[in-house]
């Protein structure tokens, strides 16, 4: 009898402490990402004026300025990302779920995976073979070449994914009243997965937005304006960087600015994701 | 309607005796024969982006060939021995590099698993539903900060704390160690290991989380009806799930070896091999970050590149292998 309590005894507080460890991993995550929001929020709103969205940077030594160039840059990074991006990669999901049950179809899915599992820097050193080289120098096209390389693997398996969850009812619905396939398709499913398919384009593009590594020579960089996709051209993270690493104090506080604005943007992003699956799911 | 070949030989005996038809003939076959022609393109068009995914992870290994040719033909295997990196000498040898790589990634790992592991028992066993929701969006979010950002942080933040508080403290606790030894400088493989510990975190807990969710609730009604207490049922719960735990632990690495803007900024970067956590060192793609845009000379664009490609079939084969272990674990549960 005592045996079988003193088992019983340690079964439950071992259980106890295991399961408060689960807590404590839990809390202890949690530290660092509370520091980054401080600090990026408290280093960041000082600095955080009206110059800073109007005004272009001011050379090295004098203090003020703004990343005008540099905001815009990013938006015009995204966007041709995006160009290539968003139509390869819904059309691939496309693909994928509409034909590709079948040997190919899982080759593809397969490679798919492996392209997001490739470093960004990688498809950088691509972009620079690619498009630096016969170029022969720094472009933003470079640039947004290799961010919509990189945005290709999420939007294609989002599309393909949220096509999935259309009923087949629907297609079969379509179908029956004579439409053909590749109408029924583009007009009945690709119109009820929309909503899906856009937030997988939102996530593909907020995370283009705060790539660096792929930017650092293929886009470079510019300290003036340009919105010349054929010559090097600003962004926000490359910004970061070279500021980050500067000795001048008022460039690193500039830096911390910078990645304020450039989560805000994300947070944007990702906002209109969340508005977007939830009105998903309320009208399901 | 299509008129498929098994259709035209079931009815007419005679096309049996013929010979099989080369696929141009067939594909001319279905664009006469097909009813509709928006089918026959549609479906050909969506192929087109489909095969142009597939192309271009080719095209990425093919080029970084080429670029890589001349170091390639100059060092051959000797390139990953070579222990000296001397781009004035133009003698480039990766060991150094690929030591960096590996061993800040590996400790990275082994801070950040058991801490994912305990988030992901915590939200997919313990924590109420009101809980539950806004800590995983907070994973999510932390996922979601550009890495450049951690590594503002890295600079500003961990790195003076590190010099100032850690590295000390080590020394003189645990200072008889090889591993920590030398001049507190903050920049190292410490700041790196630290800073990739946190940046690993959110996706092996968001993936180890929806694994343990996809072990059926029944495992656990079962153990807990037979009086287990809730450790005992989550541990039926990741014998289940180790093999995609696993997964998720590669897919972790995978992201730690081509971290590069947060390692980069704080790992000192300097190509060297040293026991001492507190010396700096160089990891890969912090290499090619830093020193593509000086690449003087043909020879030393070359041996970027090819650390590129090295980088890229290391990733390629880390993923296959997380891919492989999440598959055979969902194969499991679906055949049970």
């Amino acid at each position: 009898m005592k045996f079988s309590k003193f088992f019983f005894y340690r079964r439950k507080i071992t259980s106890a402490v295991m399961m408060s460890l689960s807590l404590v991993a839990t809390l202890i995550a949690i530290i660092p990402l509370i520091l980054i929001f401080y600090y990026t929020i408290s280093k960041g709103i000082t600095y955080l004026n009206f110059d800073f969205f109007v005004a272009m940077p001011k050379p090295v030594g004098e203090s003020g300025g703004g990343m005008a160039n540099a905001i815009v840059g990013t938006l015009m990074l995204i966007g041709i990302g995006g160009a290539i991006g968003i139509p390869v990669g819904v059309m691939a999901g496309t693909y994928l779920s509409e034909f590709g049950n079948n040997k190919f179809g899982s080759t593809v899915r397969f490679f798919t995976d492996v392209l997001s599992g490739i470093p960004s820097i990688v498809v950088g050193v691509v972009a620079y073979t690619l498009i630096v080289v016969p170029m022969k120098h720094f472009s933003g096209l470079a640039g947004g070449v290799a961010l919509g390389i990189l945005m290709i693997p999420t939007i294609t398996r989002t599309t393909e994914e949220m096509i999935k969850l259309v009923p087949h009812s629907l297609r079969e619905a379509g179908l029956a009243l004579g439409i053909p396939k590749w109408k029924t398709t583009i007009l009945i499913v690709l119109k009820t997965a929309w909503k899906g398919i856009a937030t997988g384009i939102l996530l593909g593009l907020s995370r283009a937005a705060g790539e660096t590594a792929p930017l650092l020579f293929t886009a470079l960089g510019n300290r003036f304006w340009s919105t010349n996709v054929m010559q090097p051209m600003a962004s926000l993270t490359v910004y970061i960087y070279d500021y980050a690493k500067s000795p001048f104090e008022d460039w690193n506080n500039q830096a911390w600015t910078a990645a304020l604005v450039l989560i805000l943007m994300i947070s944007v992003l990702s906002l209109l994701f969340k508005v977007i699956t939830r009105s998903k799911y309320k009208t399901k | 309607m299509v008129i498929s070949e098994n259709q035209i030989n079931n009815e007419n005996p005679e096309y049996k005796k013929q010979k099989p038809v080369s696929p141009t003939v067939v594909f001319f076959r279905k664009l006469f024969f097909t009813q509709n022609l928006g089918d026959f393109f549609f479906e050909r068009l969506t192929l087109l982006f489909a095969v142009l995914v597939f192309l271009l992870v080719m095209l990425m290994g093919y080029e970084m060939y080429q670029g890589s040719k001349i170091s390639i033909d100059k060092f051959g295997w000797s390139f990953l021995s070579n222990s000296v990196w001397d781009p004035v000498q133009e003698i480039y040898g990766a060991l150094p590099i690929i030591y960096g790589t590996i061993v800040s990634s590996f400790l990275a790992l082994v801070l950040s698993v058991p801490l994912s592991i305990g988030i992901a028992i915590f939200l997919s066993e313990l924590a109420p539903d009101w809980l539950e929701k806004p800590l995983s969006f907070l994973v999510e979010l932390l996922a979601g900060i550009p890495s450049v950002v951690y590594g503002l942080w890295g600079i500003f933040v961990l790195v003076p704390w590190i010099r100032t508080d850690v590295e000390p403290f080590l020394s003189e606790h645990l200072g008889f160690l090889p591993f920590f030894r030398g001049a507190p400088y903050g920049f190292g493989m410490l700041a790196a290991v630290l800073i990739l510990a946190i940046m690993v975190l959110p996706i092996v807990s968001a993936i180890s989380r929806d694994i343990l969710r996809s072990v059926p609730q029944s495992q656990r009604e079962a153990a807990l009806a037979l009086g287990a207490t809730r450790w005992q049922s989550t541990k039926i719960v990741l014998k289940d799930a180790r093999s995609g735990i696993l997964g998720a632990t590669m897919l972790g690495l995978g992201r730690a070896v081509g971290e590069t803007m947060a390692v980069t900024m704080v790992i000192g970067n300097r190509a060297m091999i040293s026991p001492s956590l507190f010396d700096p060192s160089y990891t890969m793609a912090s290499v090619i970050a830093n020193e593509f845009t000086e690449a003087s000379s043909e020879m030393y664009l070359s041996a970027l590149i090819q650390l590129a490609l090295v980088l890229f079939i290391i990733t390629i084969i880390i993923n296959a292998f997380a891919k492989l272990l999440v598959w055979s674990m969902e194969r499991k549960l679906k055949t049970r």
